[in-house]
């Protein structure tokens, strides 16, 4: 008797939805928000599933973002199995049939290159990701490769509002290779320089500034260093002219703070995501933070 | 390989007697030497050569992976003004059949457990032991491994299959602890399941014992559902379009009438953030069964209400670093039937009655590394029918894990059980728990 009942009133609710709504954008990290921002402005919703303060490898798939997925029209991640551990369980759990495969389906790593992939799939390196590192919006160059990709994107699942994304494509390629060349030109003095990072999820950015990354206090992503491994960083951060102990803004700074209390090496915090600090409001601004941090510790 | 079996050839040569004569031995052993010779000079400039060609695609390779990245910027630059998507940069696995397979997940688990009551002589006040509800074995054991294979099925499915291995009196047994299909294309949020599976009644029901965080499930889910429910059903499931998470759903579940549809479930979860650093789940769900001849010898009409709440805290939300889980779950078992006894019929009787169960448990991260956890467990036991008692059971369990990845973790779990007025049990279980293969996705 009840059960008639509630199928009835689950249908109602379910046709009341309205069909004509803006795009709804769901994006796992805040750089692929604020890409989605920088090419759709107000033609779409956005729903930012994480901050530059969380570990997105760690997020759970909770109650808030299942209905966030479930009204999404698109979901832009960054894909290379860095949201293995929630995105496939939101999606499942939405009972959203439209992001799952095909276009409603963005990932930022299978527009690009990846770098890093392993050679040798073994968990006893730790958390690998077999389909190279995903920490790849800290390249400029990338960035604007997925730009592309998502305009294109949004023009096939938004036809009314192709000219929209077209001109503002337009408008952000120009504004992102302008600043791409500053960033540059700023960034000479950081060729060549040695880092230690604390995960390693630096490496778009070095291999574009030509630094080198000489060792790292995660050196097995996922799992603690020994202290056989620390005390022989700490020798080779000490030798090695280092410039910075560099880590991300939602990294416990104890480990880096450690070991630049054992070498003198000064330890930084980047954004790594929009959000990350104060400067990092928008895209721009995480690069513009990102090189101005690593200015000042070259100093 | 080759050299191995020239030589030996050679040597067969040189011993048999027939070619002795002429020419002289000595010649054909020199004729013989030269050939070698130049067999190895060849062998060896053929090795050269592949080294050379390997050395070469190495470089092309390079060559390509420069020019890609050279491209995607000058590409960029050009065809901002007409955007379009990349193929997708095909992965060398893509060529291999075994690419298709499904995820394999592996759990491997064990524990070594000292009880101070034997477990052959425990009983519970008011709750007959049903299903795997009784306590731990005594020593060492392997607990319950389990193999889980899912996949994508088409556009339209999702399939997933559990294989559990466990031990009872010392007999390995496999069995299919869940083979569901999923629908994942449906209109409108809803989701439409079939096959054997967990109900989803309640908050630990649907959820693997692998993602616990004790070592066992609480009294109430032992008494009340013989640790979990699952059996062959079919159930249906929606998601409300709102910022709330809202979720309702409907099982129907084979159960032990003959009509082979004699368990009916509905269940309702609501859920959502308050600020950055919480989240909450809370349901409230039905399990309606006609029960025929039930494992405690209950024949009637059973109605379990369950309500659950979860809170999490976690420091910027990384609740794999930091915070404090708290759950409660609380169960209320209504039975109007008859105790059919088994063996002697003069025992026989009307069951009618409520009973109750209720846990509560608070689980702090300490770490990365370390996370401990308290859980109060309670039964109200009925005062009259078939299983009388004046005394409620109750237990209290306190946990330390420490976690060395997310794919490995060793618990140990002190509790202490007062299943009925005149016994306790003290139990210490040291627990290993890994997980190999694919990456584990759970639920909250």
């Amino acid at each position: 008797m009840k059960k008639p009942l509630l199928f009835a009133f689950l249908l109602a609710v379910a046709q009341s939805t309205p069909a004509h709504a803006k795009i709804a954008v769901f994006a796992c990290e805040p750089e692929w928000g604020a890409l989605v921002q920088e090419l759709a402005g107000d033609k779409v919703t956005i729903d930012v599933a994480t901050s530059a303060l969380q570990d997105v490898h760690q997020i759970e798939a909770k109650p808030s973002l299942i209905a966030k997925m479930r009204r999404a029209d698109l979901v832009v991640c960054t894909g290379a199995d860095l949201e293995v551990g929630w995105l496939p369980q939101l999606i499942r759990q939405s009972g959203n049939g439209r992001v799952g495969t095909g276009l409603g389906s963005f990932r930022a790593a299978d527009q690009v290159v990846t770098l890093d992939k392993p050679q040798q799939l073994d968990r006893a390196s730790g958390d690998l990701h077999p389909q190279g590192n995903p920490h790849l919006q800290m390249d400029p160059r990338r960035v604007l490769t997925v730009a592309n990709a998502l305009a294109a994107r949004l023009i096939k699942l938004d036809p009314a509002n192709a000219t929209v994304y077209r001109q503002r494509m337009v408008d952000f390629n120009g504004r992102w290779s302008a600043a791409i060349k500053r960033w540059e030109a700023k960034a000479v003095p950081l060729k060549g320089r040695k880092v230690v990072v604390q995960h390693i999820s630096w490496v778009y950015l070095f291999t574009w500034l030509g630094m080198e990354q000489i060792g790292a206090l995660e050196p097995r992503p996922g799992v603690p260093p020994t202290s056989a491994h620390l005390s022989s960083l700490v020798d080779v951060t000490k030798s090695s002219n280092t410039l910075a102990i560099v880590r991300a803004a939602y990294q416990d700074p104890k480990a880096s703070l450690w070991l630049s209390g054992r070498t003198g090496v000064p330890a930084v915090a980047l954004p790594l995501s929009v959000g990350g600090d104060a400067q990092a409001k928008d895209l721009f601004g995480l690069f513009d933070s990102t090189i101005d941090k690593l200015l000042a510790a070259a100093k | 390989m080759k050299k191995t079996l020239l030589v030996a050839c050679i040597s067969l040569a040189l011993v048999s007697p027939a070619f002795a004569a002429e020419p002289t031995r000595q010649d054909r052993f020199d004729a013989l030497e030269a050939r070698i010779k130049s067999l190895e000079a060849s062998a060896e400039a053929m090795r050269q050569q592949a080294l050379a060609a390997a050395r070469a695609l190495e470089q092309a390779r390079a060559e390509i992976e420069s020019l890609k990245t050279a491209q995607e910027t000058t590409q960029s630059m050009v065809a901002a003004n007409a955007p379009v998507e990349a193929a997708p940069v095909a992965d060398a696995a893509g060529a291999n059949g075994n690419a298709f397979n499904p995820a394999i997940s592996i759990i491997l688990n064990g524990s070594v457990t000292h009880h101070s009551l034997d477990p052959d002589s425990y009983y519970r006040a008011g709750f007959p032991l049903v299903g795997e509800g009784g306590p731990s074995a005594r020593g060492i054991s392997l607990g319950e491994s389990e193999i889980s294979l899912s996949a994508n099925i088409d556009d339209k499915f999702y399939g997933q299959l559990t294989l559990a291995v466990g031990s009872e009196d010392g007999q390995d047994e496999l069995g299919i602890e869940e083979a569901f299909i999923d629908t994942s294309s449906l209109p409108n949020g809803f989701i439409l399941r079939a096959g054997r599976f967990f109900s989803n009644i309640g908050y630990l029901n649907s959820r693997h014992a692998h993602s616990d965080k004790f070592f066992d499930r609480p009294l109430a889910y032992q008494a009340f559902v013989g640790n979990q429910y699952g059996d062959d059903g079919v159930q249906l499931r929606w998601v409300a379009p709102t910022d709330l998470f809202i979720e309702l759903g409907a099982e129907v579940f084979r159960g032990s009438a003959n009509d082979g549809a004699g368990t009916h479930t509905l269940f309702a979860h609501i859920g959502g953030d308050v600020g950055d650093e919480n989240s909450w789940l809370a349901g409230l769900s039905v399990l309606n069964a006609n029960v025929v001849a039930g494992e405690d010898g209950f024949t009637g009409d059973n109605t379990l209400y369950l309500a659950d709440f979860t809170w999490k805290w976690a420091p910027q939300g990384n609740v794999k670093d930091g915070g404090i889980t708290l759950r409660g779950e609380y169960f209320h078992d209504d039975r109007d039937g008859d105790y059919v006894d088994a063996v002697d019929p003069l025992l026989d009787q009307p069951w009618s009655g409520q009973r109750r169960g209720a846990y509560v448990e608070g689980v702090y991260r300490i770490n990365r590394n370390w996370e401990t956890g308290y859980r109060y467990d309670r039964l109200w036991a009925d005062d009259s029918g078939p299983f009388a008692s004046n005394f409620d059971p109750v237990r209290h369990s306190l946990m330390l894990t420490w976690l060395n990845s997310e794919f490995s973790l060793f618990r140990l779990q002190y509790s202490h059980d007062q299943p009925n007025a005149t016994d306790s049990d003290s139990a210490l279980t040291l627990q290993y728990q890994v997980s190999l293969g694919a990456h584990g996705a759970h639920k909250f």
